[in-house]
């Protein structure tokens, strides 16, 4: 059963369509994150999802219970907030348990509910401090605490970790997770951060301009995007994108390329179904930055490739890999390469690129071909 | 030569000091003698001070002005000194006070956490408030008083003040409001917490900063006041500072400087006390929105 179900939700806000139209279906254990840029609606969203903001039009069913009209209290629901939100000036203790006060629980059960959620999220020495004595990892701590002790039906959590530095977020993150795991609970996520998106849900909402774009598990948003916004948004470095003119190259097809030396086709082997139809029409080649690769760490099978010495026009080393732009139809092309095998800015080096992942859209609706 | 440097630039440095210091006593004096010659004034008997110069200290010390002032001087025809206009202007302003206060921290609560349709129309006109003159509502504020039947009494008194106070003290709580993270208020209402549970257990309690703000603007505002107190009570009722006045006043006789500056002081030493009490969070309150903590 679905533990939460939202049915054509709309919001306007006087002449501003914020919401239109949002269906979204959330089973009992998953993790579900909203992503999407700023102004996408994903927060709307879920203030709606918590009563704590009304939608035009359209039905909230929270295991099965219509919620439209229901206050956020009796909602059976728990939020964690990206300010934290706690109560400056109750204790930890206080704070944990100000939900079961409010729902009058008995004080014996609140006392062990505070004793088992400080254990959960190992915070029992913190437990008479107030919030300002916190640091910003423990507060966020605390937040989820007061969030675990309702033992509600659905968390909702609204861009927890953007107030945490680099580090402490991926601390938490992986701290979420674990939490997720253990408690099995039914959680929506809002956030901006496409890397929490991939590495926390079991299924991502990609959202803008107030509609969901894609819907779906991390790997399938990522190997199949649904239109080139949710190619270009999931994904860092993003997807390279190149617009092409399919032609008939002997009995398959092939992609008209050209950069500095002049012009030249790919082949695009194993999409003859699907380009075939288009051959002398434009589409946009959308290839990620992992799928263009040195020679050397290029592997070798009977998925389709293609290997051309391209000159190297920037060289940004990260690390473990080391990004390198090759200009391709006009546009810098990013391409991850071995650090080793890099060469230096203006030289030129030969990329393999793994054909059988590029995915094509058509350009005027910037939908995926399929 | 670097070192000739630094030694003349050691001079220059102390002798700007003393140059600041003394400019800062001489300003610290000069806003200081006043008082200091009240205080002294207060302390000399009539003939002392007909014979002495006003910078003098008194020849005997005399607290005669003073229970004079308290309990005997003469304010128009009644001469009880200002122990009853004390505790007239004590009766009226400390229920102002806290009214208006308590009333402006809801207002600002609504205003900031709970938003409506024309919530900020509603704050803009409550601030226009602050920029009314006294005297553009003694008129109709005397009608109303009339219709509510409270013209001349204590009771009226404080619903002038409150009504009048409310701009000040809305936009005092509503600026600091402004600057809490809103997501708290969303976390009470999850909670399961009302609108009244969280004003009482959430919003109040993390107010004092603004609180003794408030308190200390609206007791110096409301004790001080003048023109209100002369107008809308009369004889018995009215407040300390319209009694000062009359006493100051009263031409029958000789003038009792000693007497006149005994009252002042009274007068003034419950505003002073507040200062005194609440002075230091007073800076720190005012600030505490502009930084974020």
């Amino acid at each position: 059963m679905s533990s939460l179900v939202v049915r054509n939700v709309r919001k306007v806000f006087g002449p501003v369509e914020v919401l239109r139209d949002i269906d979204l279906e959330v089973g009992s254990g998953e993790f579900v994150i909203l992503v999407g840029p700023s102004g996408c609606g994903k927060s709307t969203l879920l203030n709606i999802i918590a009563g704590l903001d009304t939608a035009t039009a359209g039905e909230i069913l929270i295991d099965g219970r219509l919620v439209n009209h229901l206050s956020p209290k009796d909602r059976d629901i728990a939020m964690v907030f990206q300010s934290y939100a706690l109560y400056p000036n109750m204790t930890v203790r206080e704070n944990i348990s100000f939900g079961l006060r409010m729902r009058r629980v008995p004080r014996e059960e609140q006392a062990r509910t505070v004793e088992r959620v400080a254990k959960i999220l190992q915070m029992e020495h913190l437990l008479d401090r107030k919030p300002s004595q916190l640091s910003g990892g423990q507060r966020q701590r605390v937040a989820m605490g007061r969030a675990i002790a309702r033992n509600p039906r659905l968390f909702l959590f609204d861009e927890p970790l953007s107030n945490l530095d680099a580090k402490l977020r991926v601390e938490m993150r992986l701290e979420i997770k674990q939490l997720h795991e253990r408690l099995k609970a039914t959680i929506v996520y809002v956030t901006h951060d496409q890397i929490e998106a991939m590495t926390l849900g079991t299924r991502i909402a990609v959202m803008q301009g107030g509609e969901i774009r894609q819907f779906g598990p991390p790997q399938e948003i990522y190997d199949r995007p649904a239109d080139l916004f949710v190619a270009s948004f999931i994904g860092s470095p993003s997807m390279n994108f190149i617009r092409t003119t399919i032609v008939a190259q002997g009995a398959g097809i092939a992609a008209a390329m050209k950069d500095a030396q002049g012009d030249f086709t790919m082949p695009l082997e194993g999409f003859d179904a699907l380009l075939r139809p288009r051959i002398g029409r434009e589409v946009v080649l959308g290839i990620r930055p992992e799928h263009i690769v040195d020679t050397a760490t290029a592997r070798t099978g009977e998925a389709a490739r293609f290997n051309r010495r391209f000159p190297v026009d920037l060289v940004e080393p990260t690390g473990p890999d080391t990004l390198v732009f090759a200009s391709i139809n006009g546009k810098p092309v990013c391409c991850r390469v071995h650090p080793d095998q890099a060469c230096a800015a203006g030289q030129s080096m030969e990329l393999q690129f793994n054909v059988s992942k590029a995915v094509f859209f058509d350009p005027e609706t910037e939908k995926r071909l399929a | 030569m670097a070192e000739l440097q630094r030694t003349r630039a050691a001079g220059a440095g102390a002798a700007g000091r003393v140059v600041v210091y003394a400019l800062l006593v001489a300003f610290a004096l000069y806003y200081l003698m006043p008082l200091f010659v009240m205080v002294t004034t207060s302390l000399k008997t009539l003939d002392d001070i007909r014979a002495g110069n006003l910078l003098a200290l008194p020849g005997q010390v005399t607290f005669d002005a003073w229970s004079r002032a308290w309990s005997g001087a003469c304010t128009g025809v009644r001469c009880e000194g200002l122990r009853v206009n004390f505790w007239n202007s004590v009766s009226f302003v400390l229920p102002a006070v806290l009214i208006s206060t308590l009333i402006g921290a809801f207002n600002g609560y609504v205003l900031t956490m709970w938003r409506f349709r024309g919530s900020d129309v509603m704050f803009t006109m409550l601030l226009l408030g602050c920029f009314i003159p006294f005297q553009v509502v003694l008129l109709p504020m005397a009608q109303t008083l009339g219709y509510l039947g409270i013209a001349n009494s204590i009771a009226g008194l404080v619903f002038v003040h409150v009504v009048y106070g409310l701009a000040f003290t809305t936009l005092f709580f509503r600026n600091f409001y402004v600057s809490l993270p809103d997501g708290m208020v969303k976390a009470a209402r999850v909670d399961g917490a009302g609108f009244f549970t969280i004003f009482w257990r959430i919003i109040l309690p993390i107010s004092p900063p603004i609180i003794v703000v408030c308190v200390i603007w609206q007791f110096t505002q409301i004790w001080n006041d003048f023109l209100f107190g002369v107008v809308f009570s009369s004889g018995e009722r009215q407040p300390i500072t319209v009694a000062l006045n009359n006493l100051v006043n009263t031409s029958t006789g000789v003038k009792e400087y000693n007497v006149d500056m005994a009252a002042a002081i009274i007068a003034g030493l419950p505003t002073l006390l507040v200062y005194v009490v609440a002075g230091k969070y007073f800076m720190r309150g005012l600030t505490a929105g502009a930084v974020k903590g």
